[in-house]
């Protein structure tokens, strides 16, 4: 999917939803390889509240209690230039980025 | 007629409180940021109608939003706290020596003479300063650069600069205070930095000349007298008469000198409030009885304040940021819980009411005085 623009449907957890002032799912729309820096570097131009919510600032790493899946899949350790999935590319499936669970 | 605006962070949201002068009918809005751990909420002195709350969790970080109405709309501003020059290190728990890492916001304090300028104290202990409403942050970095932050180590709630306190007769001058580093001053305007701990006195410290590891839960002052500071230490009540050159113990006849929260009556400048906590492995009131304990002598002579508190079966503790004052003629008093009670007195302490009893954990308390 390089050299196109792909339309990629994002899933946010509830509170970063609330944070951005979305309802539902985010659609971004990608330039070149579908990625996870790539959608996530979209969302946060697209979002700029959202820097520093789901990626450290200064590394760009995910934070410790965020997790990526698409397709029934757990990217969270995938490397993020790693292509997503095609059917993410190809806005069938979306990209969900959830908070992992825990109490309290 | 005058009004108040009490703001309140817990565990799972902000609150804002507000009544007449009369404070007896309140009206409660919030949550306002549902879900998020709300270590503050603080209104600039110059114009109340701009707020800072400062929103965390540890999923999705810090998150600071600003309000220029006085809490009716919210917009999120800069998040990105970075430390400056060399990162440094400081003690572990374990003593090992860790890079300081940021974490959250503990702690801000709107200037006392522009809108827009704000100081942040932080976990890991740094103090930061925004000057352009929250937009964006800068360390003041002499702070954890100095020379003592090696040793510096966490307190139980981790290693937070929880206190800042700006002189309004000497717009140079901030104080400071870090969990379990101790108290700090600066004379020029954060660009260097002293340690002022001589005269406390804590278990575990041998050395009664160490100029640092002393756990400070909260300073307060009285504007009109700046050289005085009150502490709330670990254990110890304490004061000092010379902007922290020296301290004494004024913990006199408290049933238990361990606690957190710790202010000055607005007009009073030697009437002092304490909650006094059972110890530092019972965070909870002295028998299950909620009492607060005012000195009107700057210390030493303390009373019971209890008409209208809880005075049994009361296991709640009183955080550090979670009491303050109003400046209404008849000065009022108002603390948190860690049960999610909010009490109010109008009558600088002499009775109590309770404002609102079951929002989450109560991280601070903030008071407003509008005219």
């Amino acid at each position: 999917m390089t050299g196109a623009t792909a339309t990629v449907r994002v899933v946010l957890p509830a509170h970063l939803r609330a944070l951005a002032r979305v309802d539902g799912e985010v659609s971004l729309d990608i330039g070149g390889a579908v990625t996870q820096r790539s959608v996530l570097d979209a969302l946060e131009a697209r979002y700029p509240m959202l820097c520093g919510t789901i990626r450290d600032h200064h590394t760009l790493a995910r934070r410790a209690f965020v997790r990526y899946f698409a397709c029934e899949r757990d990217l969270s350790h995938d490397p993020p230039d790693d292509l997503l999935p095609a059917e993410v590319a190809a806005g069938t499936e979306p990209f969900l980025v959830v908070g992992a669970m825990a109490g309290g | 007629m005058a009004s108040v605006r009490v703001l309140v962070g817990t565990r799972k949201g902000a609150f804002i409180l507000t009544s007449d002068g009369a404070r007896k009918a309140w009206e409660i809005s919030g949550p306002h940021f549902p879900g998020w751990e709300i270590y503050h909420v603080k209104g600039s002195p110059v114009d109340p109608q701009r707020l800072y709350a400062s929103q965390s969790s540890g999923w999705f970080g810090q998150v600071v939003h600003r309000s220029d109405d006085g809490g009716a709309t919210w917009s999120p501003v800069g998040n990105k706290f970075s430390y400056e020059g060399e990162i440094g290190s400081h003690l572990y728990y374990d003593g090992t020596s860790r890079p300081f890492e940021f974490t959250r916001v503990w702690h801000f304090e709107p200037s006392l003479t522009d809108v827009d300028t704000v100081y942040a104290g932080v976990e890991d202990a740094s103090l930061f300063r925004s000057t352009d409403g929250g937009q964006s942050w800068h360390e003041l970095p002499a702070l954890r650069q100095h020379r003592t932050a090696p040793e510096w180590q966490p307190g139980a709630g981790g290693m937070c600069l929880h206190t800042i306190l700006l002189d309004p007769s000497d717009p140079a001058r901030i104080f400071t205070a870090i969990s379990a580093a101790g108290a700090f001053r600066s004379d020029d305007s954060g660009a260097s930095w002293k340690p002022i701990n001589q005269g406390l006195r804590s278990e575990g410290i041998p050395d009664p000349k160490a100029e640092v590891g002393h756990c400070v839960h909260r300073l307060a002052l009285h504007p009109a007298r700046p050289d005085t500071l009150f502490m709330q230490k670990h254990w110890d009540v304490m004061r000092t008469d010379d902007a922290g050159e020296t301290w004494r113990e004024i913990s006199g006849n408290l049933p238990t000198d361990f606690g957190f929260a710790i202010d000055v009556h607005a007009h009073e400048p030697d009437t002092v409030y304490v909650v006094p906590i059972t110890s530092d492995s019972q965070h909870f009131p002295v028998d299950g009885r909620l009492t607060v304990w005012r000195s009107r002598t700057g210390g030493e002579e303390w009373e019971p304040l209890t008409a209208g508190l809880p005075q049994q079966d009361c296991y709640v503790d009183v955080l550090r940021d979670a009491m303050a004052v109003d400046s209404l003629d008849a000065c009022g008093i108002y603390f948190g819980t860690t049960g999610g009670q909010v009490y109010a007195s109008a009558d600088a302490g002499d009775s109590w009411t309770t404002i609102v009893r079951d929002l989450p954990a109560v991280l601070s308390v903030e008071v407003q005085t509008l005219a």
